[in-house]
């Protein structure tokens, strides 16, 4: 396999084109997303391949996005619509819960709802509470929906290609930090499939699970751990919904230790869901120490950077977590 | 309004005695104890479905509402799949997962009634996007009342189909209420229609107890949508002949004016229509009450005797495979 080294944000853009270029019924809507590219520049470039039929700037409706996605959707087109912030999926909410994640149970079975909803989540550029944030618990909570949280650009874009394939509602939610990072991606077509996590690093001794951009921060605790001698292991799951907890299981019961990280508040988080499956697995026997959360305090995401950083988890909270569980 | 023909009139007043009779005995069955949830009767406002359907095939999609069966039936739904429905039982169109509020059949062109007010105007919207995008000639419809036209999903999906130019046609019925609040007391203008002028899309009102009128209307309409020439936004005052839903006394309504619309019931109308055209005589008229009244009775034995749902299907189709 060849491999170029890209950038997380044209790792998604890339996976837009091919699939636009595969399946002509895929099209993508949201505010901006034309001439200017997106507010973070993912879709630059598009408009001029594939046209203003295919590439749509919508007006500042986020109900009508979400709802119209769902609409195009169930008969018979594969939107991606763009949510310029995940903050404002509150105002698309109704379309996204109570429409197109329910329609296909609904209605007996007989319609399917192919359409993606990405949007950029995450905190750290100092845009204080109302750009901030990180919902994807809410939407975990939610049966008809599948829900993504790719870490890297080889992940984002073999999971992006894999939505728009899906014929279910898909939230895909971009870390927006990392959105300039370079990774490694095939040339190939390749998909990654739903429900698979991926172990970022190999360890024996504790596990750290890790989603978005917690991911790189634990990689990086774990390289200065690497130096104490403790060996850490780094789970992403990659997709929260479908979940694999296999892996997950597998990897506690060989370290004995779990610590869960996310950007998100921790009251109400993933990570209280991810504590109580392996509670309720066969790894709850190898636990040699109660399960850990480092996590989002819970309180809105402040402007003030220093703030900011005190507010979610940073490299250093991991590796005192870490000392602490060994 | 010259070219309505006998065989349009007589279809017209059988669609709208059908939607007539399933309420009734929906009504019925729900005063009885026999059906979960809730019903919000369509009963008074037959004339507008019908009307607005009769130009549609079922390439063509429809949204419609709380207040869903008139529209349904107009559209091509089959009562005993729909009585089955609100059975709960598995032959229903949902296989009793949906229920009233939320009948669907996306063969027929039918993306749901829908318990959310408001929800269906973004649907419809993307329908019509579809249609536009795959060149089908296809176009959609969105019913939803008056006081739906508060809802922020009504100004952002009629500023969107207006600038996208999308095959869609916005169908207000506006009888006068929202659960108990009167129109006045919930907008301060008259017409729902004047709504279109902000969008810059065609908007008027008309007599939605009219049913030749409202088919006019909506052909037209129809038509310039079919063309590509863009939405438009038809308000059609009519009024719910009952509570907002079965069990609602509708207290808050005045009585006289009740008494009034009562006689303005758009199928005491249309029978006068057909008399006075000479199209039909009474004899005839009861002939095509009694095949219906045998539709609907039928339709209740097919729900009666069908099967429940197995609770070990409760997770089926949460996801498409
Ligand atoms: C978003 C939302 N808010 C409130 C309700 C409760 N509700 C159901 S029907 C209704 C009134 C709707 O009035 P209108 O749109 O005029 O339709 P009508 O019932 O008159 O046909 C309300 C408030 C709801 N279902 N959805």
């Amino acid at each position: 396999m060849t491999m170029a080294l890209i950038t997380y944000k044209e790792a998604v853009r890339q996976a837009m084109q091919e699939e636009m270029r595969r399946d002509e019924n895929v099209f993508l809507l949201g505010e901006d997303v034309g001439v200017y590219g997106g507010a973070f520049g993912v879709s630059l470039g598009m408009v001029e391949e594939f046209g203003e039929e295919r590439v749509r700037d919508t007006p500042i409706s986020e109900g009508v996005i979400a709802g119209a996605a769902a609409g195009a959707a169930v008969t018979g087109l594969r939107p991606i619509a763009e949510i310029m912030f995940s903050d404002f999926i509150t105002i698309a909410m109704d379309s996204l819960v109570n429409q197109a994640a329910k329609m296909r149970y609904m209605f007996g079975g007989k319609a399917k709802v192919p359409m993606v909803l990405r949007m950029p989540g995450g905190s750290g550029t100092g845009a204080a509470a109302q750009h901030s944030q990180s919902l994807e618990a809410w939407l975990v909570h939610v049966p008809g929906l599948k829900v993504v949280m790719p870490s890297t650009p080889y992940d984002v874009k073999g999971l992006l290609k894999t939505a728009i394939r899906d014929d279910n509602p898909v939230v895909f939610i971009e870390t927006k930090t990392v959105y300039n990072k370079k990774g490694e991606v095939p040339e190939e077509d390749y998909v990654i499939p739903f429900g698979v996590a991926d172990v970022k690093r190999v360890g024996r001794d504790v596990t750290v699970f890790a989603t978005g951009v917690m991911v790189h921060r634990s990689l990086e605790a774990a390289e200065i751990l690497a130096k104490e001698g403790i060996d850490v292991e780094v789970i992403d799951p990659r997709t929260l919904v479908p979940f694999d907890k296999e892996t997950l299981v597998k990897s506690v019961i060989k370290t004995g230790k779990l610590i869960i990280v996310h950007e998100a508040c921790k009251r109400g988080g993933f990570g209280g869901e991810v504590a109580a499956e392996v509670m309720e697995s066969e790894a709850f026997d190898y636990l040699d120490a109660p399960i850990k959360r480092v996590a989002g305090k819970n309180n809105p995401i402040p402007y003030c950077m220093e703030l900011e950083k005190s507010a979610v988890p940073q490299v250093d909270d991991i590796v005192n977590a870490v000392r602490e569980i060994v | 309004m010259g070219d309505v023909t006998k065989e349009q009139l007589l279809d017209f007043y059988k669609t709208m005695l059908t939607i007539r009779k399933f309420e009734d005995k929906a009504a019925e069955l729900f005063a009885a104890g026999r059906l979960p949830g809730f019903v919000h009767l369509y009963s008074g406002e037959e004339a507008v479905a019908t009307g607005v359907c009769a130009s549609l095939t079922n390439k063509d999609y429809i949204t419609s509402t709380h207040r869903g069966h008139g529209h349904l039936i107009a559209k091509g739904g089959q009562v005993d799949k729909m009585m089955a429905e609100l059975f709960a039982k598995v032959t229903g169109y949902c296989k009793g997962r949906g229920g009233s509020m939320h009948i669907a059949d996306v063969d027929l062109g039918i993306l749901g009634a829908n318990g959310i007010v408001g929800a269906g105007q973004p649907i419809a919207v993307g329908a019509a996007f579809a249609n536009q995008y795959l060149k089908n000639d296809a176009v959609s419809v969105c019913f939803f009342g008056d006081a739906a036209s508060n809802r922020g999903t009504f100004h952002e999906a009629l500023n969107l189909a207006s600038v996208w130019k999308l095959p869609v046609i916005f169908v207000c019925e506006n009888n006068r209420f929202g659960i108990s609040m009167n129109q006045k007391d919930h907008m301060n203008i008259v017409d729902v229609s004047q709504r279109a002028i902000s969008y810059g899309i065609p908007g008027v009102t008309i007599d939605g107890n009219d049913v030749a009128a409202v088919y006019e209307t909506a052909k037209d309409a129809i038509s310039r949508a079919r063309k590509g020439e863009g939405p438009s936004l038809i308000e059609c005052k009519t009024w719910r002949h009952y509570g907002h839903f079965q069990g609602d006394a509708g207290l808050y309504k005045d009585a006289q004016e009740q008494e009034e619309w009562l006689k303005k019931d758009p199928i005491l109308k249309l029978e006068e229509k057909l008399k006075v055209l000479k199209f039909a005589k009474d004899t005839e008229l009861k002939e095509i009450q009694q095949q219906i009244q045998g539709q609907i009775d039928a339709a209740v034995e097919f729900a009666e005797n069908s099967p429940e749902p197995s609770p070990e299907d409760v997770l089926a189709d949460v996801y498409a495979p």
